[in-house]
């Protein structure tokens, strides 16, 4: 390979290729919460963006409290010491939406659309308490080490004249992402509270005839969403920052990434969260000088930005992919729940 | 007196009574069978007996406990399981796992009753690791049925198990249910075949229109040309 | 008739907290109020025809309110000739790209049969006019947005009365709600409200950032209006002697008057919905709609084309939106694309029409009121009630000073329990759903 190609895939890998696995693991995690709500208590939460934007408010209180008594965990984030007690509280707060919301509508067996209603009450009412906690500003509460591998160490390195950088979030985003999702497969698949989820799932009638306690799974379900949430809200704004408007914009990627992979199939959920961060990315990507290390010759350069589509329309890609998803095959590339 | 009795039960769903005065009853390691023309309340009747409608008159004695009141699920612990006509098993589950949730509510080891359930239906063994919603149907209520013996009940209620399977696995799924009840275990059954039923029946029930038409033995019933006449055609 | 008592006792309480502000505050305020509860009932009802009528749920309303702004721009603006003068052939070509391949793409639905092969088709046909347009359009688009930036930077509108960009407005959304509706109907309800909501953040995106179409976050200012302007009020001789006769201030009244005249408008479109809407609902259209709704699986059976209907009964209620969303900004006088914002301009109107009743026309209407009311003054009274409760602190305790900056977050928390509430205790809302039976 010529270095001209060389540094053409390094400039790729490093605009493309690494921000898109980050973003990737952030919505998969993002879309778990939505399709475990899905796939147990069948409906669309639309409070799921709110609801990692809760979470993650509590992780930044934390850290700011860690930080005030000096705490920290030296070259990683202190959010990941809060993570866990923002966890808590968040989860705390969906089993209370649970109780005073969502088990009145069960117990009617309402009609899954209200349900939905409610759970646009209910995202009022989260998103009201976080700009009333935080407020609807920018908080940036990233800390310790900046980079894994910086750009310039990376071309001093390989002597290449563009460089790859990796930073530590990006790094701990998909690190905790791999950790979450086999911790979450092997509860679902070889525990008896996740299979009972499963069953559930699968056959709700059934699961009560043989026992299946429904509050409890219930109970475990929104556990394991508010969780998700808190933690997939945390590591994008470790990665990118934290404000309120954009954690309700997150709904649309991360329900397209849902329904993508098939709502109510967790696997389904994760290929849906790389499957539109990576559309999402390399579309908005401007790809001119990339182009001009792959066309040789210095006579020919290339117009404009050789940009698909500009950045200010990165949710028409998830909208795009949800739209064809749809048109082509309701039940998601992975079949779920639903037709 | 009866293992289980649902003795002059009224009721229905809400609205109107469907069932007038039934009653239905199984005895120890016997197979009891509830026949009648569509409409008559068959699975309503057994719904009743199981909790999982409302009756008004009338009670359910279970080995002489009333369980009148008591939930579906609370009738599950209490040694009864119910097979449903349709969304039977859980299909996106394995053969293996669908019976462990019929197991949900025991904790001690249940290797022994699922190796009973695979000598009773082999090809289950074979598929154990296949997602049930990939079986065939007859494989499918064989899976429905395990699930179901897997609490360990004294007493297992089918739904019209054989609906939507060919005459041979029917065949072979009354002679499992046959096996199932000589080892003590009763059997309540509905069933739209009903001169298949019957042959392997040792009580049956036609009910009309929510009532008792006629109560006898299996044979006696085949025997009778007013029930053959009028609901087993001639 | 208990109910119609009901109703006008409901009417009355609304009314008489619009005086009551008039009285306390000033009849400025009250009038600003009664405008907005106004465009607020009509988008109200545009929901409730969806949802109501058909149990179709729009998560897009800002979308359609924010087409019909555009509408209000693209009608009402004087055009940019100087725009015009240098961009006008690459406007043509560009209208003409649109053209061709919104025809291509319509031909080749028309003639083939639905399957993969007409669906690839018309996409590519899209995605084709989408590059051809990247590439002979965008050039176009610099050099408009280069004419003097700080005052114009767009083409401007057509400069017709803005009277007109009402119904202009509502076919605009009427014609994307038909595109979304195509794709996301006949498939379970959650998939159109996610397809709504991608729609409108890609609506509202597109304002904000197409500045030859719109100025983008520049804003467009100076509408004209459909009536009087307070200036030439002041300076009229009829309306100086009626100051005069009434014993009124030119300058307030003058701004009352333009308000009043809003109001008129508006109320007379409100009432030709309402009508519109109560004489569809009672006609045999109706009736089906509601049996649609009840029972979706049996009307299915008896022949009646299902996602045909909704299809109507969505491009219809998006109209209304859009519409109101024309009405809207035709009061502001002024596009600002950044104020289109999903919390005040769908999930409120949700709230409106929850909370009013769904599936009757008067309880959406009263919803818009009651809840644009409040809406508006939950911010003074959450003031009054943080101060209230801090009374007790140090006017300095950075706690207090908190509570009371955030006081006006407050309302979004409370629109969520009036919505909770609503829907849990008063599911059929303020003024129920008549049984036609």
């Amino acid at each position: 390979m010529t270095e001209e190609t060389l540094n053409a895939l390094a400039l790729l890998s490093n605009f493309v290729l690494v921000p898109a696995v980050a973003y990737g693991s952030q919505l998969a995690l993002g879309a778990l919460g939505v399709t475990l709500v899905y796939g147990i208590l069948r409906f669309s939460n639309f409070a799921h963006g709110d609801t990692m934007a809760f979470g993650t408010m509590f992780t930044i209180l934390f850290t700011w409290w860690f930080q005030s008594m000096g705490l920290s965990l030296g070259p990683l984030p202190t959010a990941l010491l809060a993570l866990p007690f923002a966890i808590v509280l968040c989860a705390l707060f969906a089993l209370l939406t649970d109780k005073f919301v969502y088990r009145f509508y069960r117990q009617q067996r309402a009609d899954p659309v209200i349900f939905v209603i409610a759970s646009v009450g209910v995202m009022f009412v989260m998103n009201g308490l976080v700009r009333f906690i935080i407020g609807p500003n920018d908080q940036n509460f990233a800390d310790g080490e900046r980079f894994i591998i910086k750009a310039r160490e990376f071309k001093q390195m390989t002597g290449l004249a563009e460089g790859i950088s990796i930073k530590v979030s990006q790094g701990i985003t998909v690190i905790t992402m791999i950790v979450v999702v086999a911790a979450l497969f092997w509860f679902l698949n070889k525990t008896r509270t996740g299979k009972s989820m499963r069953a559930y799932s699968d056959n709700e009638d059934l699961a009560l005839l043989s026992g299946i306690n429904p509050d409890r799974v219930v109970m475990v379900t929104w556990i394991l969403a508010a969780a998700l949430a808190t933690i997939a809200g945390t590591l994008y704004g470790l990665d990118k920052s934290f404000k309120p408007f954009t954690y309700f914009q997150l709904l649309l990627p991360v329900f397209a990434a849902a329904i993508v992979g098939g709502l109510g199939n967790p696997l389904g959920a994760i290929a849906g969260g790389f499957v539109v961060a990576f559309s999402e990315i390399s579309v908005t990507y401007a790809y001119k000088k990339f182009a001009n290390y792959m066309v040789p010759g210095d006579d020919w350069k290339a117009d404009g930005l050789m940009q698909l589509l500009s950045t200010n329309y990165k949710f028409a890609v998830s909208f795009l992919i949800l739209l064809l998803v749809l048109l082509f095959r309701p039940t998601g590339i992975f079949a779920g729940k639903s037709a | 007196m009866s293992y289980l009795i649902g003795e002059n039960m009224t009721g229905g769903y809400g609205g109107a009574d469907i069932l007038h005065d039934c009653t239905i009853a199984a005895e120890q390691g016997e197979i009891a069978v509830i026949v009648g023309p569509n409409g008559a309340g068959k699975s309503t009747a057994m719904k009743a007996v199981f909790g999982m409608l409302n009756i008004h008159k009338g009670r359910v004695m279970l080995d002489g406990d009333d369980i009148t009141a008591l939930s579906p699920q609370d009738r599950v612990a209490k040694g009864m399981a119910f097979v449903p006509q349709s969304a039977n098993v859980f299909p996106s589950m394995s053969v293996e796992e669908n019976l462990e949730m019929g197991a949900f509510l025991r904790r001690d080891d249940i290797s022994t009753t699922m190796e009973q359930v695979f000598d009773l239906f082999p090809i289950l063994k074979e598929k154990r690791r296949q997602n049930a919603g990939e079986l065939s149907g007859g494989q499918r209520q064989q899976v429905a049925v395990g699930r179901a013996l897997m609490t360990q009940p004294k007493l297992l209620m089918l739904d019209e198990p054989t609906a939507g399977v060919s005459p041979i696995v029917m065949d072979e799924l009354f002679d499992r249910i046959i096996e199932v009840a000589r080892t003590g275990i009763s059997i309540l059954m509905v069933e739209q075949n009903a001169r298949q039923a019957l042959n392997i029946a040792d009580k049956g029930y036609v009910l009309v229109q929510g009532c008792n038409r006629y109560t006898d033995t299996g044979q006696a019933l085949l025997n009778n040309p007013e029930v053959r006449k009028s609901f087993l055609g001639g | 008739m208990k109910g119609s008592i009901r109703n006008i006792f409901y009417f009355s309480v609304m009314a008489g907290l619009i005086v009551l502000v008039g009285q306390l505050q000033s009849w400025n305020v009250a009038l600003s109020i009664l405008n907005l509860c106004l465009i607020s009932s009509i988008m109200a009802l545009g929901v409730n025809i969806q949802w109501g009528y058909a149990g179709l749920f729009n998560v897009g309303v800002m979308g359609f309110a924010a087409l019909g702004g555009l509408a209000a721009v693209i009608i009402a603006m004087p055009p940019v000739r100087e725009a015009w003068a240098v961009a006008g052939s690459g406007v043509a070509v560009g209208i003409g790209i649109f053209l061709a391949t919104s025809i291509a793409a319509l031909l080749v639905y028309r003639k083939l049969r639905k399957g993969p092969l007409r669906t690839v088709l018309v996409m590519l046909i899209v995605i084709l006019g989408y590059v051809l347009l990247r590439i002979y359009f965008d050039p176009t688009t610099k050099v408009i947005e280069k004419v003097n930036p700080a005052s114009t930077g767009y083409l401007g509108g057509l400069g017709l009365p803005v009277l007109l960009a009402w119904p202009v407005g509502g076919l605009l959304a009427g014609a994307v709600a038909w595109i979304v509706g195509k794709v996301t109907l006949g498939l379970r309800s959650d998939y159109l409200a996610i397809a709504t909501l991608g729609i409108s953040e890609i609506i509202v995106a597109v304002l904000k950032h197409e500045d030859w179409l719109s100025r983008g976050v520049k804003n467009v200012n100076g509408l004209p209006r459909p009536v009087p302007y307070e200036v030439g009020l002041q300076n009229a001789q009829w309306f100086l002697s009626l100051c005069e006769r009434l014993g009124a201030d030119p300058v307030t009244f003058s701004s009352i008057f333009v308000k009043l005249c809003y109001a008129v408008l508006f109320a007379s479109v409100l009432l030709l919905v309402l009508w519109l809407s109560e004489k569809a609902l009672r006609s045999p259209w109706g009736r089906m709609m509601r049996a649609i709704r009840d029972n979706e699986v049996s009307a299915n059976a008896m022949g009646k084309d299902v996602t045909a209907r909704h299809l109507q009964v969505f491009v219809l209620g998006s109209i209304v939106v859009g519409i109101a969303g024309a009405m809207l900004t035709t009061l502001d006088g002024q596009l600002t694309p950044s104020s289109y914002q999903p919390l005040r301009f769908t999930f409120l109107i949700w709230v409106m029409v929850i909370v009013g009743g769904s599936g009757n026309n008067w309880g959406a209407v009263l919803g818009g009121f009651v809840i644009w009311f409040f809406w508006i003054e939950a911010e003074p009274l959450g003031l009054w009630l943080m101060n209230f409760l801090t009374s007790g602190m140090a006017a300095d305790n950075a706690l207090r000073l908190h509570l009371i900056e955030s006081a006006a977050h407050m309302r979004l928390m409370t629109m969520g329990i009036i919505l909770l509430l609503a829907l849990r205790f008063s599911p059929r809302g303020l003024i129920p759903e008549r049984n036609h039976q």
